[in-house]
């Protein structure tokens, strides 16, 4: 059943990121971005990472592509939209590009000959333990307020720069 | 799992990097980054699975920062809209020499 998943979720995912990058309509684009988050978000689920699925949806799939989609309604783009895919040499050269990233990852993912280190990695068990007694929030929070702490401030004085510093780019000259 | 998760993640983060350099669109280059960092977002949930939470504590993380690069990137697409009346990023060329 979780294998079955598991690829269900994983086809949708990259059939819409390809379906994304390829629309021309930005809409459109962002719906196709929208269904990705959202089959990313039950893969998350499939590992244990409920918490994570649930803010993928809210934040991201909510919060961030409405955003998104704000921004492409309030420039109306969202109508006489052209072809916005480079052509001829730029597209075989980023063909190119992708083309190398793949293999470079497929080389180190896939490993050719001798057994990825992580294969041999079996702390499955231990997180099942912790995420039993701490739940799917706790499991989280625990690090987050002790060996993470710092980060976790900072992160908000990133979030509070970030509202300060859109707020003073998007207004209008006075 | 995990080596079917990697891959999934690689042929994401491909996909997101093929659009990046090919869509003219400002704002489908911007939402091809976030997908490039759902695909890392992507593997770093996979291993947590085995190697321990933090994976997800850094994924917590990312999440925030795309969230406040979002925002700010779109102010500037925003602000440069408002000068030369599109997002398409040919356009944008005052400082190529």
């Amino acid at each position: 059943m979780t294998e079955i998943l598991f690829y269900v979720f994983s086809a949708v995912a990259v059939g819409s990121a390809i379906a994304m990058v390829t629309r021309s309509n930005p809409v459109a684009s962002l719906l196709f971005m929208v269904a990705t988050l959202a089959s990313v978000a039950g893969l998350y689920i499939l590992f244990e990472a409920h918490f994570l699925a649930a803010v993928q949806i809210i934040v991201y799939a909510g919060a961030i592509m409405v955003l998104f989609l704000f921004v492409i309604m309030l420039l109306n783009l969202g109508h006489d939209y052209q072809r916005d895919l480079k052509g001829g040499a730029w597209a075989i050269l980023s063909f190119i590009v992708a083309g190398a990233m793949a293999g470079v990852l497929a080389r180190q993912f896939g490993g050719t000959g001798a057994s990825p280190i992580y294969e041999h990695f079996r702390g499955a068990e231990k997180i099942d333990a912790l995420l039993a007694e701490q739940g799917a929030v706790g499991i989280i929070a625990h690090p987050l307020f002790t060996d993470y702490v710092v980060a976790f401030e900072l992160v908000g004085i990133l979030l509070l720069v970030a509202i300060v510093g859109a707020v003073a780019l998007a207004k209008r000259r006075v | 799992m995990l080596t079917e998760a990697l891959v999934v993640s690689a042929v994401l983060f491909v996909v997101g990097t093929f659009g990046v350099l090919v869509r003219r669109n400002a704002i489908i280059m911007f939402l091809c980054i976030e997908l490039q960092l759902n695909a890392a977002n992507l593997a770093f949930v996979a291993f947590s699975r085995h190697l321990g939470i933090d994976g997800q504590i850094f994924v917590f993380f990312v999440m925030t920062v795309a969230a406040a690069e979002a925002a700010v990137g779109l102010a500037i697409i925003i602000a440069i809209f408002r000068h030369y009346q599109t997002v398409s990023v040919d356009n944008f060329n005052l400082l190529k020499w």
